[in-house]
């Protein structure tokens, strides 16, 4: 049996990612090194098609390939953050590959691989299909993080990722079998049929703590980030931005569709699970941030306690709180794409100036980007204005609708103590002499087109909610 | 309501200034500073507007705006001043374009942020004032933080850095748990209304009619959150640590706008907030912020008596007349509060004068040690006689505006408690010491550095500057019920909103032991 036509509309999205990824890999070879651009071109196309892709699905939803996958305003949210994140990275990371002199094509391919297998996990509806995307997404970020082949940091930082989130998807694999052999399926809505039809065993409970496992480790939520600021570290800086935001984002999916459509009846046993999870992410995010001289490790820590946010907002169990993870993920990838985005550019050759103190001076130096970087560490604090505190205003908010006050003053603490590492960071910009006189580093269009799309945006959603928050409570409601 | 645009031009004005100095060169000083100072002087002018069909009798919000923003959670952009806030948003728009004049000379360096930043604040602080909707408050409080860091981080002295983190800090923590409180306040009035407001008219309606179920610890955790955000803000003692460091550090104009409007805020925000929503709390606080109010009054004075340092020295007397204003607040005697209101004022125009004072000095000295002056009064005698006036009008001499604010704060507190009256009395006593003490070191007796001998005395520039004040010290002085017969109803209206109903029928009948279990029933 064909599946019809109109399931390969609902899967568009990566489609035109795969083919594009398989196009880019199988040009580059022919493509002289002098005219990489091409290579850079063709990729940006498909990330830009597969971002326009999204169009067809949202047209077309429901289920697809025998309810494999499930096309809901959900995963059209999360489509486009994931999309618009590649869109992104691929078109900040032009001038990186360029002065680091990496192989363009692979990386594109991997980066398009890696959005498509994201796509999978956001709408599979099945766990295996999920695993799948899972997969498909960790494969090439794990070689993308080592994509600076000659540096020894780079390389480490890969198999630390690899082995570990090799440990981590297992975990998440056996979750899934142990949730077959309890409940007899491996689909999201009959898992919770079999959930409530029957008193669960501890079978299924073991199932659900390992498949919780698998993606803690994916979003970096304690007690397993221990690798997130070695691999952040390591990996290539557009990289970084990737990894901080697209998996993320995907991995935060699968998890809201698994707690939210399969287990809610288990509530009350996550519940905990989560709201200790989140207490500590954000705390051991936050603290160790202040402890950073580099700037990619700063980020990475504050990305670890962002993870502890959206987390709270999990722990709220109701469809604010799932809008405010969506809307959450939104302000904070663009925040975190800039941001890392702009540090790859700002590193310079061989990402020689990563420590914090290098950034003295610069906005005297560069005011533009000095700026725009203010302007993406404010959202990641917080400030009003920028989408981080819509963010948090309305993770707060879901928060305290399910009466978890003491989990959201403890947020709110933290994203004071938030506030000294990101403001130690502007201080550094603007209130420190150079130290050296470093001429501006010239940005390309590319890159400025980035920032401006970043900063543009974060202030958007920071001012205007209206439609995005609008789409986020659409979706929080399409799930079920 | 007819809705008019008055309060948004008045709260936008200024960031419509900053985007035309965004266009010009980076290297065009002059031109910076005038198109500042023209923004910063037709903000003020504008400003007027708002006396203009302000209706003294009216107690409630005037030039009242209201349209929606954010539609869920509903969040409107809900605008408008009464007698309180009315002469607050004047105060702030009048020291904006003073603080820019003190600048002219004395920022060299990255002018037109300076004065982007300087506009930016305005926009925050008169956006704080004007603002009715909860949230609408927040977002301005909040962004109001950044452009001061700038001011005091970029262009304050050698301590810079430690203080602007400080200040940063200490203003987040508290007002972060504000947040959580207007999230919860939010909350408990979705069950009033459909889907919950942020509106802060209907919210105290609400809470008034009794409408919103509030529990006792509720209301003493909601008034404890709001009042720590403020607390910090005004600074009560002894949370007051962050501000002689601020002050001190940061440039001329960011501690006249520091000391001359932000501090405002904090008192503003009790008086808006903690009385009218919570007043059970807080009557159950106010012997307790009597007392700290009055610490304050007494050690900040003694403190500022002992410094070396003459801006720290203005720094520690904001500790202690802002004291006199947290007295007045929580005294809850008509008077009291009218007097409060009025010393707000005040102490934005004399202290706002001192800090200028201060400036002029350190333009021309470079130190604020009181031991690096002496004998001023020779080489400057105009600077020497509008120096004193500033000192008297802080020290509440009769005939300037000092006087009034603190004579009618001491006279409301008598009524209910004469206690506190008298003691808090004994810091009008010490204010006069430490300045005038001050001023005797710092302009009389003989020149004893030679460097002194030759300061050039204010120009044109400064004495525009300090003869407005002056001029405005005396007005305020003499003409006092010119103003407190606009803040007289508002302020009286905060104390009606004080008084909540009498327990309904089924309530009253439960004993007193349970009638505070049956509320916390229905807490949030």
């Amino acid at each position: 049996m064909f599946p019809p036509l109109q399931d390969a509309y609902r899967i568009a999205p990566e489609l035109v990612l795969f083919v594009f990824g398989l196009l880019v890999m199988l040009m580059d070879p022919f493509v002289p090194r002098a005219h990489r651009g091409i290579t850079a071109t063709i990729a940006l196309t498909g990330a830009a098609l597969g971002a326009a892709a999204i169009a067809l699905p949202r047209a077309n939803l429901g289920l697809a390939f025998n309810g494999l996958l499930r096309i809901d305003e959900f995963s059209i949210f999360l489509h486009a953050v994931v999309g618009g994140a590649t869109l992104l990275v691929i078109l900040g990371s032009a001038e990186y590959l360029e002065r680091e002199n990496l192989p363009a094509g692979e990386f594109y391919a991997l980066v398009l691989f890696a959005t498509a297998g994201m796509g999978v996990m956001v709408s599979a509806q099945e766990m295996v299909t999920a695993f799948i995307g899972l997969e498909i997404s960790s494969i090439s970020s794990y070689i993308l993080a080592s994509f600076r082949r000659d540096v020894p940091r780079s390389n480490e930082s890969a198999i630390k990722y690899f082995l570990l989130g090799s440990f981590a998807t297992a975990f998440f694999l056996y979750g899934v079998a142990l949730g077959y052999n309890a409940l007899g399926t491996t689909r999201l809505a009959q898992l919770h049929v079999a959930l409530t039809s029957s008193t669960p065993g501890v079978l299924a409970t073991l199932a659900l703590a390992l498949m919780m496992v698998g993606l803690c480790f994916k979003v970096a939520a304690a007690p397993f980030q221990i690798w997130t600021p070695d691999v952040y570290e390591g990996a290539p800086a557009p990289v970084a931005a990737l990894l901080s935001t697209g998996p993320k984002a995907a991995a935060f999916g699968l998890l809201l569709r698994i707690l939210f459509v399969a287990f809610p009846s288990q509530g009350e046993r996550w519940l905990w699970v989560v709201w200790i999870s989140a207490a500590l992410t954000m705390c051991v995010g936050n603290f160790a941030a202040l402890l950073q001289s580099n700037m990619k490790r700063l980020l990475a820590y504050s990305s670890i306690a962002h993870a502890g946010y959206i987390l709270v907002a999990f722990a709220a169990r109701n469809e604010l709180g799932i809008a405010a993870v969506l809307f959450y993920l939104a302000a904070y990838a663009l925040a975190k794409l800039g941001a890392f985005l702009l540090v790859a550019h700002l590193g310079g050759a061989g990402e020689r100036h990563m420590e914090i103190d290098d950034f003295a001076g610069l906005g005297e130096r560069q005011p533009v980007a000095a700026a725009c970087f203010s302007v993406f560490l404010l959202s990641l604090l917080g400030l009003p204005v920028t989408a981080g505190f819509l963010g948090k205003f309305y993770i707060f908010k879901a928060a305290l609708d399910s009466k978890l006050l003491w989990l959201v003053v403890l947020m709110a603490l933290n994203s004071v103590v938030g506030a000294y590492y990101y403001l130690r960071v502007i201080v550094v910009m603007y209130m420190r002499e150079p130290k050296d006189d470093a001429p501006p580093l010239p940005m390309s269009l590319d890159l400025g087109l980035v920032l401006l799309l970043t900063v543009a945006g974060t202030l958007f959603l920071g001012l205007l909610p209206n439609l995005v928050m609008g789409y986020a409570t659409q979706a929080a409601t399409s799930i079920r | 309501m007819p809705n008019t645009y008055l309060l948004t031009i008045v709260t936008f004005l200024p960031l419509a200034g900053t985007l035309a100095l965004l266009l010009l060169r980076r290297e065009d000083h002059e031109w910076i500073r005038r198109l500042a100072l023209v923004t910063g002087v037709a903000e003020f002018l504008i400003s007027l507007f708002l006396l203009r069909g302000f209706d003294p009798a009216n107690p409630f919000y005037q030039h009242e705006e209201m349209r929606p923003w954010i539609s869920s959670p509903p969040i409107n952009y809900h605008l408008g001043v009464d007698g309180i806030s009315l002469f607050l948003v004047l105060l702030t728009t009048f020291l904006t374009p003073l603080a820019m004049l003190a600048s002219w000379k004395s920022i060299e360096h990255r002018v037109k942020e300076f004065f982007v930043m300087l506009l930016v604040l305005e926009t925050g602080v008169v956006g704080v004032f004007v603002s009715l909707d909860l949230a609408l408050f927040f977002f301005f409080w909040e962004v109001m933080l950044i452009p001061m860091y700038f001011l005091i981080g970029i262009w304050g002295h050698e301590r810079r850095i430690y203080a602007t983190v400080k200040f940063v800090l200490y203003t987040m923590f508290g007002s972060i748990l504000m947040l959580v409180a207007i999230l919860w306040l939010f909350n408990s009035s979705g069950k009033a209304t459909t889907g919950g407001t942020f509106d802060l008219p209907v919210i105290q309606a609400l809470l008034q009619a009794g409408k919103i179920p509030l529990g006792h610890t509720a209301e003493l955790l909601l008034f404890g959150a709001f009042f720590l955000a403020f607390a910090i803000k005004v600074p009560l003692f002894p949370l007051h640590t962050w501000l002689p460091d601020a002050h001190t550090e940061a440039p001329t104009a960011g501690s006249v706008i520091l000391a001359g409007v932000l501090l405002k805020m904090g008192t503003y925000g009790m008086l808006r907030f903690c009385l009218p929503l919570f007043p059970n709390a807080a009557r159950e606080f106010a012997p307790y912020i009597e007392a700290l109010a009055i610490i304050g009054i007494i050690y900040g004075a003694l403190v500022a008596m002992v410094q070396t340092d003459l801006k720290r020295l203005v720094a520690y007397s904001s500790v202690s007349h802002l004291g006199f204003v947290v007295l007045g607040i929580f005294a809850f005697s008509p008077i009291s509060v009218q007097g409060a209101v009025y010393q707000m004022l005040n102490h934005g125009v004399s202290t706002g004068a001192l800090f200028l004072v201060v400036g002029m000095l350190y333009d021309r000295r470079h130190t604020h040690e009181i031991g690096e002056f002496g004998g001023l009064a020779t080489p400057m005698p105009i600077f020497a006689a509008l120096y004193l006036v500033a000192c008297l009008s802080s020290l509440g001499l009769p005939m300037l505006n000092g006087f009034v604010g603190e004579f009618l704060i001491l006279l409301g507190t008598f009524g209910a408690h004469p206690r506190a009256a008298a003691l808090a009395s004994t810091g009008v006593i010490l204010s006069a010491v430490y300045l005038l003490w001050s001023y005797q070191r710092v302009i009389y007796g003989p020149v004893t550095i030679e460097k002194n001998r030759l300061l050039p005395d204010i120009d044109l520039r400064e004495r525009v500057i300090l003869f407005t004040l002056a001029a405005v010290m005396l007005w305020m002085g003499v003409a006092s019920p010119m103003f407190t017969r606009r803040i007289a109803a508002s302020s009286e209206l905060v104390l009606n909103q004080m008084q909540r109903p009498e327990p309904q029928p089924v309530e009253a009948t439960l004993p007193p032991a349970a009638q505070p279990l049956a509320m916390k029933a229905d807490q949030p």
